[in-house]
């Protein structure tokens, strides 16, 4: 689904890249952990998530992020816009919780990502179906 | 819906086998791996979807009246965090989807939508 | 904050300082790296698992450590990352290198950070990782990324 259509699923507000808003968004992710984000292996990915820092836009970029979607009412800084700005990276903000979000985006048939499960090298419980 | 329901229709791992989840309700979810998030705006009944796995998580379902929590991406709870569930009785689940598709299926159940 | 030199025709290194718990500007390294390495013609790929590399372990020295430096160095056949920092020092490295274990305080937790999965991430982007620690001393950690698939030594 485009750009414009996911803000408006999500009653959200694009702060940043309203020209974007014909980009395609087809794939998501929800997390507020960088270091879990980091763990994508899917490029083109979105990003729904609730933690409002600097390095969120850094890990956007090295992965390549097409857009972010800030939940629960955060509110970016004007040096995180700068940073999304600089960086090309549309900041979509909504006042729903990321439960929510994902909840509506996944119905919509936004599709999950197949990252890499993490596993427990220590942990001596096998997991099995 | 019955945390049961939950629990067999997304085929989720159950940890705390002492505890029984048959005539739990769950009213909501919320997903978050911010604990300051989930103490601010979590409704009680609702299920937690995180993929936090320390024992902090039990101490913050219990004050915020969270009766399960799903943890995503595969992860295990340490053995102090699903004893003190136990203790407590707080129902500690896994899947190995992650909370994007984990969030969307149990959202789906919730609001009786075909998921995708 | 960054020298760059030219040892070698086609082979660059570039050291960047870590300031310890300097938030603003954590991550900024790892963007520069990244610039550098698109404007040498890197392949994608492996840029962005330098990237990650870099990232986390600019991440963790700025959280964790008492300060430290990121050094890059690549050329026709690999990138080279090596992170040095100046203490406290991990006591059991094997233990640190586990998905989900983290030492990170209450307050890194809000902002992000402290998922455990950095050094993990670091080992599952490199062809080759190696980890040193000395308590009271600090931490080396050492990564490679080869440019091409039949240069790889295979995982550690």
């Amino acid at each position: 689904m485009k750009l414009e259509e996911v803000v408006r699923v999500i009653d959200g507000k694009i702060l940043i890249g309203e020209e974007k808003k014909d980009l395609e968004i087809d794939k998501a992710y929800a997390a507020d952990l960088l270091s879990d984000v980091l763990a994508l292996t899917e490029e083109s990915t979105t990003l729904i998530t609730g933690t409002v820092s600097p390095q969120v836009i850094r890990v956007a970029e090295i992965l390549n992020i097409p857009a972010i979607i800030f939940v629960r009412g955060k509110k970016p800084t004007q040096k995180i816009l700068h940073y999304a700005k600089d960086a090309g990276i549309p900041i979509i903000v909504t006042n729903k919780t990321m439960f929510e979000t994902s909840g509506i985006l996944y119905s919509s048939g936004v599709r999950p990502c197949r990252n890499r499960p993490a596993t427990d090298i220590h942990d001596d419980t096998t997991y099995g179906e | 819906m019955k945390l049961k329901e939950i629990i067999e229709r997304c085929k989720l791992r159950v940890f705390t086998l002492e505890v029984n989840f048959e005539d739990i309700d769950i009213t909501g979810g919320y997903t978050s791996d911010l604990l300051s998030d989930v103490m601010a705006a979590c409704e009680a009944g609702s299920i937690w979807v995180t993929i936090q796995r320390h024992l902090n998580i039990v101490a913050v379902a219990k004050l915020k009246e969270i009766p399960a929590i799903l943890i995503t991406r595969g992860l295990v709870p340490e053995k102090s965090t699903i004893e003190k569930a136990q203790a407590e009785g707080v129902v500690l689940l896994g899947t190995e989807l992650n909370s994007f598709e984990a969030t969307g299926k149990i959202y789906c159940l919730l609001k009786g939508i075909k998921g995708a | 904050m960054i020298q760059h030199t030219v040892s070698e025709t086609n082979k660059f290194r570039f050291v960047y300082l870590i300031k310890p718990r300097d938030f603003s500007n954590a991550g900024d390294a790892s963007a520069n790296v990244k610039a550098e390495l698109q404007k040498h013609g890197i392949e994608p790929d492996v840029i962005r698992k330098v990237s990650i590399i870099c990232f986390e372990a600019e991440m963790n020295i700025a959280l964790y450590t008492k300060g430290g430096k990121l050094i890059v160095e690549f050329d026709e056949q690999k990138v080279d990352i090596l992170a040095v920092d100046k203490g406290p020092g991990i006591e059991d490295t094997e233990l640190v290198i586990t998905p989900g274990y983290s030492t990170a305080p209450e307050w890194a937790l809000e902002y992000g950070f402290g998922a455990g999965m950095g050094l993990p991430n670091i080992k599952n982007n490199s062809d080759v990782f190696e980890i040193e620690s000395k308590v009271g001393k600090g931490t080396i950690v050492h990564s490679i990324v080869y440019r091409r698939k039949n240069e790889a030594k295979g995982n550690n």
